[in-house]
């Protein structure tokens, strides 16, 4: 990744959704969640989508991080069409390029901080030793490095969704995606969150995108993508003024 | 994973200790009880061939044979020593005025073949001395519960006087019945009856024979049964195995072992994988193959099964040691090929519930974890 958004200038997409629809079967109907949705992510950028419940917005960053196959319509992560991979390859891909991070932060709870924040370079195959040092340094930027050998349910809930934003990046993956992270969190503690996500997550070759409803934290936001009723409604720097 | 949820990690320890000991346990006792069936055989250790009427079962099943067989036994080539055994039962009276059934072993007068082979208390000797019995150990138990000394104890055996003399140390028998041993001729005066009271003829073999070669040449020229060691110990436990209804009971408790094990295990389980259902959604999504995650499962899984294994064999052999004292677990051993059972017990119910309970795992899309 040597071309990248802010020294090309030019932003390269990191995602390239074209016409996606999802359907869900809900007994004998079914219901299209998405509707020929067409968009691209940058990097370089942190990505929200909003939009009420229902809207389908997990639905979508779901179809574009590999977890859920789309109706229609095709996704290329970084140039790879990842529904066209084996599965096989397509978990191998979610384990070499996305860091998740989940509303219930999801950490595993027998093992201690700094080895769930390793987990996905142990599961790459890497030395469970190197991988917990390497786990601890970027817990030590988001400032929860002294407790490192604790277990999860031994923090609060805004310390674990850190040590689930480690646990994001600590593979360096070009493509970031959060599913309303700070949900869980009380507003300080959700904001704090967030500025220190912005802080390590964005990088010139990394995509980042956040799914939230929380409108207190807009402002961290380079792009906003309004969803409604499965269709994009908006695509700009600001939210909408009827938001 | 299992191991931070104390809960369920206890629950399936306890799952598979229990099992592993109920199994380990049962087993144990079952195979012990069954061959106390050849305690009778394993009491006479110099007998290398039993002779006996065509009719008899087992050392304590047997029709008496005239006196004139012992001589024909002996004319056998082969045969090296032939004695008479007589087995008897008689009824005492005790100085409590209780009445108490026993076997009454009349072994040979002159070499007292057909006595155990260690005495708990005197020696073999003391059976020279007229009126002279020894009582075999668990007997003295229960004939002096009250654990006074048994020798010099005098005895009303049959109306006949008889003082005991010695405690063998002997294997007790199916029943547990007291035991004692006199001699031939004094048997004779103990127990009295028809004109036949020769129970069986206990033979050496020659240097050079084999027990099985004149076993057959026995039966071949005398007519009579004539079974080695090892057979008649073996009809011994057939006979407790075919006339009781221990395997059936044995075997109930075995597989209930297997079938809580099961429940326990399979149940705990399930729940300590639903609950951690988003947690294994999560590594899915992140990229964990669903090969790495059964690896996983299977070791921890393989880590509760081996603790909860050893407790259950510990459990045992405690169990064994801290009865040894008790005259109804005398001599139990555990055979090796027990705990092997119940390791395969074990395998096979992480196996079963293992597979069962991961399924849900394999099956949840990586998609769920944002639900
Ligand atoms: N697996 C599924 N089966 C059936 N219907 C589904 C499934 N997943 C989502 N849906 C439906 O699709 C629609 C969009 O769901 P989605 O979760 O994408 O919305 P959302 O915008 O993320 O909502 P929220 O803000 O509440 O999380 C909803 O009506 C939901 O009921
Ligand atoms: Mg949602």
């Amino acid at each position: 990744m040597q071309t990248t958004a802010t020294e090309a200038g030019t932003p390269e997409a990191a995602i390239c959704a074209r016409n996606i629809t999802r359907d869900f079967e809900a007994g004998q109907t079914t219901i299209r969640v998405l509707h020929g949705i067409d968009t691209e992510i940058r990097s370089g950028e942190m990505t929200y989508v909003v939009g009420e419940s229902g809207s389908g917005k997990t639905t979508l960053i779901s179809i574009m991080c590999g977890i859920l196959w789309p109706t229609e319509g095709e996704v290329k992560v970084f140039g790879t069409d990842i529904y066209k991979l084996s599965d096989t390859e397509l978990v191998k891909f979610r384990l070499q390029n996305i860091g998740f991070i989940f509303q219930q932060y999801n950490l595993i709870p027998s093992i201690d901080v700094a080895a769930n924040a390793a987990v996905p370079l142990i599961a790459q195959g890497m030395p469970r030793e190197e991988a917990r040092e390497r786990a601890k340094v970027l817990l030590d930027k988001l400032n929860i490095g002294n407790q490192a050998d604790k277990l999860p349910r031994q923090l609060s809930g805004g310390q674990q969704q850190r040590v689930a934003i480690a646990r994001a990046l600590v593979h360096e993956p070009r493509l970031v995606v959060c599913d309303e992270p700070t949900a869980a969190l009380d507003a300080s503690s959700g904001r704090r969150v967030m500025d220190l996500l912005r802080e390590v997550a964005v990088a010139p070759d990394r995509a980042c995108i956040i799914v939230t409803h929380d409108n207190r934290i807009f402002d961290l936001a380079d792009r906003i993508i309004v969803l409604e009723d499965g269709r994009i409604t908006h695509d700009g720097k600001e939210m909408p003024d009827d938001h | 994973m299992l191991t931070g949820d104390a809960q369920k990690f206890y629950g399936l320890l306890f799952g598979i200790g229990f099992s592993t000991l109920l199994i380990t346990q049962q087993m144990t006792i079952f195979v012990n009880l069954v061959e106390r069936g050849a305690s009778g055989v394993y009491n006479a250790p110099e007998a290398e061939v039993w002779v006996m009427d065509p009719v008899s079962r087992t050392t304590d099943v047997s029709y008496a044979m005239p006196g004139t067989a012992l001589d024909r036994v002996r004319s056998v080539p082969g045969v090296e020593w032939a004695v008479p055994h007589l087995r008897a039962q008689a009824n005492v009276r005790t100085k409590d005025g209780d009445l108490e059934g026993v076997a009454v072993i009349g072994v040979d007068d002159a070499t007292l073949i057909g006595m155990p082979q260690r005495m708990a208390t005197g020696d073999k000797s003391v059976l020279y001395a007229p009126d002279s019995v020894v009582i075999d150990d668990v007997g003295t138990t229960r004939l002096f519960s009250n654990g006074a000394s048994a020798i010099g104890e005098r005895l009303e055996l049959n109306d006949q006087r008889a003082v005991i003399r010695g405690i063998a140390d002997s294997i007790p028998s199916f029943t547990s019945t007291v035991v004692l041993y006199t001699r031939y001729s004094s048997a004779l005066n103990f127990v009295p009856g028809t004109r036949n009271r020769l129970s069986f003829v206990l033979v050496g073999v020659s240097d050079g024979q084999t027990a099985q070669e004149v076993a057959a040449r026995i039966e071949a020229e005398t007519g009579l049964k004539a079974e080695t060691r090892e057979e008649f110990s073996q009809a011994g436990v057939d006979f407790i195995i075919e006339n009781t209804g221990i395997p059936t009971n044995f075997g109930i408790t075995v597989f209930l072992g297997f079938v809580v094990g099961i429940a326990i295990v399979g149940l705990t389980f399930s729940l300590f994988l639903r609950d951690n259902i988003k947690q294994f959604g999560a590594l899915k999504a992140i990229g964990v193959t669903n090969a790495k995650i059964v690896q996983m499962v299977g070791a921890q899984a393989g880590m509760v099964g081996t603790i909860g294994y050893a407790l259950g064999v510990i459990g045992t052999v405690a169990f064994i040691k801290g009865f040894s004292a008790n005259p109804f677990f005398k001599g139990f051993y555990i055979p090796w090929q027990i705990p092997l059972i119940s390791l395969l017990a074990v395998v096979i119910i992480l196996a079963i519930t293992g597979l069962i309970a991961i399924r849900s795992v394999l099956k949840t899309e990586p998609a769920s974890v944002f639900r």
